[in-house]
C-alpha cells in the first residue's frame, strides 16, 4: 500500500541515548520508593521522607537526562523533519489475538511534562519536610505523595491508553487520600469524597472513549502500523488517516473530553477543585494546581489528532472544547472575587487557567496551551507554597485573608517577593513567563478565527489581574489582623484552621513551638520553605524565555523541541521500535514554505503514501500592538481593583462598603457567586437525590408490597392448608410416627450438638473438609 | 505453556487461604483469606484460559473479581457492625449460635 513512498523516502538517523531509551524507569523509581516507605518508612530516622525525596530527585535526574537527549535528537535532525517518538513496549496482557502493552512513548510533550512533574514533586516534598513536621500521619503523607508522582509520571510516559488509565486512576486515588489526609475533620473527608466521586463521573468517559476508539481503530492500526488500537501513536495516525467514521471518532472524542472535564476541573464539573483545598497546602500545590489537574489537558494534547478530527477543531465554528474552556475561564475568575480563603482564590484561579489551556487546545493553539501547562506549573505551585508559608509562619494555620492576614510584606519579605513575581506571571505581565504562554493562547485563538473566544480570553486576563490584586492587597498590605496581629482565637470556626487545629491534637509536635512563634508575631519561614519558593519564583520569571516569540525565532525553542511536525511519514517511521537508534523517514517531497510555516496536508486532507502523526496547525505572528493591548487590559484590571480595594478595605468608603446589600443587581450577582452558581445544590440536592431517592423509594415499595405480599399470601395459604392437614392427617396418622422419629432425632441431635460450636472457624474447617472429600470422590469417580 | 507453575501457585495460595480461614481469629484476616481463595481460583481459570486460547476464563475471572468486591463490601460492613456492637472483631467471641 505504501510501497512507492518507501522508494522515494529519505532516511534520517536520529540520535538517541540511554535516558531516552529508558524513560520508563522514571515512574518506576517513585513506585519502588512508595513500597519502601510503606514497609520500612516508620522505622527510618526521617520516617520515610528520605525515600520520597531521594526518589523524586532520582526521577528528576532521569527526566533531565531524557529531556537533554531529546533536545539533542531534535537538534540533530534536519529542519521540518518528523522526529519519531522513542517507543518501547512489552506485552502486558494478551489472549486470543487481543493484546495490549506497557511501555513508553517519549516525545517532546512527554519530556516537557515529565520534567515539570518531577521538578515540582521534588520541591514540594522538600517543602513538606518542614510544613508537615511532626504530623501524625507523616509517613503516610509521603507515601501517598510519592505514589502520586509515580502515577502521574506513568501517565505521562504511557505508550497506550490502558497504561494512561492506570496512571490516571492512581492519581485519582492519591488525590482522595491526600485531600482527606486530616480525615478526623468531617469537612475534609467530605471534600475528599466529593473530589473522588466528581472525577469518577468524568472517568466513565475515559473508559467509554477508550473502548469506542479501540474498536474503531484496532483494525486499521494493526494492518497499517502493526500496533494495537490502544496505542497512542496508532490512535493519532488513525485519526488523521481518513479511515475513521464520523460518528465513531466524534463519540470517542466527546467521551474522552468528558474525562478531561472531570479531571481538569472544567465547567460544569469544576466544583470539586476548590473543596479539594481542604488537603494540606503542599498537596494543593502539587496535585491541585500544577500537575494532577492538568492531566485532562494533557490527555487532550496527547491524542490531539483524535480531538482535532472528532471535534472539528479549526473547522470554522465553535466546538465543544473551546466553548467549555471559555465558559470555565470566566465563571471561575468571577468566583475568585468573593472568596475570603486565600487558597480558594488560588483554586478558582487554577480552574480559570485550566480553562485557558482547554480553550487553546480547542482553538488549535496546541503549542501555547502546552507551554501554558509548563509555565503555569511553576508560578501556581509558587503561589500555593507562598500561601502555605504564610499560614505556617504568620497567620497561625489560618487561610482567611480578611480575618487573619494583612500587612505581611514587612514580616515575610521572601514570601512577598516570590508571591509578587508569581502573581505578575499569572496575570501575564511582560516579561514574566505567563505572558509568553497565556498571551500566545489568546493571540492564537483570535488568529484561528475564534474571535469571540479571544475576547473571552482578554476578559479573563482583566479578571485575573483584578482578583489577584485583591488577594495580594488583603494579604500583604494594610494592617495585620487576627492571628497575624498576634491574636489567638482558639474557637476558630473556619474550616482550614479547624482542620489544622484538629490534627494538632494528634501530635503535631511543631505546633507547640508554633504557638511560641506566633506570640512573637509573624515571621519569615525557614529555609526548607523559602528555598523552594525562590527556585519556583525564578522559574516563574524566566521559564517564558524558552518560547519567547517577541524576540525572534531563536527564542522559539519550546516550539522546536516539543511541537510534532505535521509531516506525511512512512508508516514504519513511527511504528519503528528499536533499542539502539531511533529512525525517521520523511517523504521526499519538500513541503512548500508559506509564511514561515510549512503546509502539509495533515489534518485537512487524507494523506496519500503515508500517515500523519500530527495535524498542521497555524501560529499567529507576534505583534507588539496586540501585546500592548492585552497589557493595557491587565493594567486596567490592576488599577481598578487597587482603587476598589483601597476604598473598601482601607478608607471604608461609605459608597462602596455594603454596596451589595443596597444595589439589587449587584446583590443578586454576589449571592449567585457566594453560592457558586448553585451548582453544588444542583448536584447534591437535585441530581443525586433524584437518582438515589426514587431508587430507595422503589426498593422500599417493592419490599413492602410485592415481597411482603407474596410472603403474606403464601403464609395465609399455607396456614389454611396446614389447618386441614393438621386436623385430618397429622393428628391421626403422623403423630404416632413422629413421636417415634422424635426420639431418634433427639438422640442424633445430642450426638451432633458439639458440631454446632458457634465457632466460625470450625464451620469453615468442616466446609473445607467436606469439599475435600467431595473433590476426592470426584477424582476417584472420574478415573 | 507453563500451566503447571500457575496451578502450583494457585494451589499454594488456596492452601494459605484455607489455613487463614480455619486458624485466624480476626474477622478481617478471615475475609482476606477468603479473597486469597477466590484469587487462586482466578489464577486457575486464567491458566486454563491461556492454554486453551479462549477468553472464557478471563470473563469468569472478571466476574469473580466483581463478585469478590461485593462480597468484601458486605463482609466489611458486617465486621464494622460487629465492632460497633461488641468492640471486638474476634471470631471466638461470636458464639451465640452454639447449639
Amino acid at each position: 500500500m505504501f510501497a512507492e513512498a518507501t522508494e522515494t523516502a529519505t532516511e534520517v538517523v536520529l540520535s538517541s541515548g540511554w535516558f531516552l531509551e529508558h524513560a520508563w524507569v522514571i515512574p518506576v523509581i517513585p513506585a519502588l520508593s512508595f513500597f519502601l516507605i510503606i514497609f520500612f518508612g516508620k522505622r527510618m530516622p526521617k520516617k520515610g521522607s528520605e525515600f520520597g525525596v531521594a526518589s523524586m530527585f532520582g526521577a528528576l535526574v532521569f527526566a533531565g537526562g531524557a529531556a537533554y537527549q531529546w533536545i539533542q535528537r531534535v537538534n540533530g535532525a534536519p529542519e521540518g523533519a518528523f522526529i519519531s517518538p522513542v517507543v518501547k513496549t512489552w506485552t502486558w496482557w494478551q489472549n486470543s489475538g487481543v493484546s495490549f502493552g506497557i511501555g513508553q512513548h517519549v516525545d517532546g510533550l512527554t519530556v516537557a511534562i515529565l520534567l515539570v512533574v518531577a521538578f515540582i514533586s521534588t520541591l514540594v516534598q522538600i517543602y513538606s519536610l518542614e510544613y508537615l513536621r511532626g504530623d501524625r500521619r507523616y509517613t503516610h503523607f509521603f507515601a501517598s505523595l510519592t505514589l502520586f508522582s509515580a502515577g502521574m509520571l506513568n501517565m505521562v510516559v504511557a505508550e497506550n491508553m490502558i497504561q494512561l488509565i492506570l496512571g490516571w486512576e492512581i492519581m485519582g486515588l492519591c488525590s482522595f487520600l491526600l485531600i482527606g489526609h486530616w480525615w478526623e475533620e468531617g469537612a475534609n473527608s467530605r471534600a475528599a469524597l466529593k473530589a473522588f466521586f466528581t472525577t469518577r463521573t468524568g472517568d466513565i468517559g475515559l473508559l467509554t472513549g477508550t473502548a469506542i476508539l479501540f474498536f474503531s481503530a484496532n483494525e486499521w492500526t494493526t494492518k497499517t502500523l502493526g500496533v494495537s488500537g490502544f496505542s497512542i501513536r496508532g490512535l493519532s495516525s488513525w485519526a488523521l488517516s481518513g479511515d475513521p467514521g464520523h460518528a465513531a471518532i466524534t463519540m470517542g472524542a466527546i467521551a474522552l473530553f468528558i474525562a478531561a472535564i472531570g479531571k481538569s476541573g472544567q465547567f460544569p464539573l469544576h466544583t470539586w477543585l476548590p473543596d479539594a483545598m481542604a488537603g494540606p497546602t503542599p498537596v494543593s500545590s502539587l496535585l491541585h494546581s500544577s500537575t494532577m489537574v492538568v492531566a485532562g489537558v494533557f490527555l487532550v494534547a496527547r491524542v490531539y489528532p483524535v480531538f482535532f478530527k472528532g471535534m472539528e477543531i479549526l473547522g470554522g465554528s465553535a466546538n465543544f472544547i473551546v466553548v467549555i474552556g471559555g465558559i470555565t475561564i470566566v465563571i471561575a475568575a468571577l468566583l475568585a472575587f468573593v472568596q475570603t480563603d486565600i487558597k480558594k482564590v488560588l483554586a478558582y484561579s487554577t480552574v480559570s487557567q485550566l480553562g485557558y489551556m482547554m480553550m487553546g487546545l480547542g482553538a488549535g493553539a496546541w503549542l501555547p496551551a502546552v507551554f501554558h501547562i509548563f509555565t503555569h506549573a511553576f508560578f501556581k505551585a509558587c503561589l500555593f507554597l507562598g500561601a502555605g508559608s504564610i499560614s505556617h509562619s504568620s497567620s497561625h494555620h489560618s487561610f482567611e485573608m480578611k480575618k487573619d492576614m494583612g500587612g505581611l510584606r514587612k514580616f515575610m519579605p521572601i514570601t512577598f517577593g516570590t508571591w509578587v513575581i508569581s502573581t505578575l506571571a499569572l496575570c501575564g505581565v511582560f516579561p514574566f513567563s505567563g505572558f509568553f504562554s497565556k498571551d500566545e493562547i489568546i493571540d492564537n485563538v483570535g488568529h484561528n478565527g475564534y474571535n469571540v473566544f479571544m475576547y473571552v480570553g482578554l476578559a479573563g486576563a482583566f479578571l485575573t489581574a483584578a482578583y489577584m490584586t485583591r488577594a495580594t492587597y488583603l494579604t500583604f498590605f494594610g494592617q495585620p489582623r487576627g492571628a497575624s496581629a498576634g491574636e489567638h482565637h482558639e474557637e476558630e470556626s473556619h474550616d482550614s484552621h479547624a482542620a489544622h487545629d484538629d490534627h494538632a491534637d494528634h501530635g503535631h509536635d511543631a505546633h507547640d513551638s508554633h504557638d511560641a512563634h506566633a506570640s512573637q508575631g509573624p515571621h519569615e519561614s525557614g529555609w526548607l520553605i523559602t528555598v523552594p519558593l525562590i527556585i519556583l519564583a525564578t522559574l516563574a520569571l524566566s521559564s517564558g524565555f524558552l518560547n519567547a516569540l517577541p524576540f525572534g525565532e531563536k527564542f522559539e525553542n519550546f516550539k522546536k523541541w516539543v511541537e510534532p511536525s505535521a509531516e506525511v511519514i512512512n508508516p514504519t517511521g513511527i511504528a519503528y521500535v528499536v533499542g539502539g537508534i531511533g529512525e525517521a523517514r520523511i517523504a521526499s517531497e519538500t513541503p512548500s514554505e508559506e509564511s514561515g510555516h510549512s503546509k502539509s496536508p495533515c489534518g485537512t486532507e487524507t494523506p496519500e503514501q503515508g500517515v500523519c502523526a500530527a495535524p498542521q496547525l497555524n501560529h499567529a505572528p507576534f505583534k507588539w500592538s496586540k501585546a500592548a493591548m492585552s497589557m493595557l487590559i491587565v493594567l486596567a484590571g490592576f488599577l481598578l481593583s487597587l482603587f476598589v480595594c483601597i476604598q473598601l478595605y482601607e478608607k471604608k468608603n461609605k459608597k462602596f462598603v455594603g454596596l451589595t446589600e443596597r444595589n439589587k443587581v449587584l446583590g443578586f450577582g454576589y449571592k449567585l457567586l457566594v453560592n457558586k452558581y448553585y451548582l453544588d445544590v444542583l448536584y447534591e440536592k437535585i441530581i443525586v437525590r433524584s437518582i438515589a431517592h426514587p431508587i430507595s423509594a422503589a426498593v422500599y415499595w417493592f419490599n413492602q408490597k410485592v415481597l411482603d405480599g407474596v410472603v403474606n399470601g403464601a403464609g395465609t395459604t399455607a396456614k389454611g392448608i396446614a389447618g386441614w392437614v393438621y386436623r385430618n392427617i397429622d393428628q391421626r396418622v403422623v403423630d404416632g410416627a413422629v413421636n417415634g422419629t422424635g426420639s431418634v432425632a433427639q438422640g442424633a441431635g445430642s450426638a451432633l450438638r458439639p458440631v454446632q460450636s458457634g465457632k466460625v472457624n470450625q464451620y469453615g474447617a468442616l466446609l473445607f473438609g467436606a469439599a475435600a472429600i467431595g473433590a476426592l470422590v470426584l477424582v476417584i469417580v472420574n478415573t | 505453556m507453563f500451566v503447571n507453575q500457575f496451578l502450583i501457585l494457585a494451589a499454594v495460595l488456596f492452601c494459605i487461604g484455607v489455613y487463614g480461614v480455619i486458624a485466624r481469629k480476626n474477622a478481617v484476616l478471615v475475609l482476606m483469606s477468603i479473597e486469597l481463595i477466590l484469587n487462586s481460583v482466578n489464577i486457575n481459570l486464567l491458566a486454563f484460559s491461556m492454554r486453551n486460547g479462549s477468553l472464557d476464563g478471563h470473563t469468569f475471572a472478571l466476574y469473580i473479581i466483581a463478585i469478590a468486591a461485593a462480597e468484601v463490601g458486605v463482609g466489611l460492613a458486617m465486621v464494622l457492625l460487629m465492632y460497633r456492637n461488641r468492640r471486638s472483631i474476634d471470631l471466638d467471641e461470636l458464639s451465640e449460635m452454639k447449639g
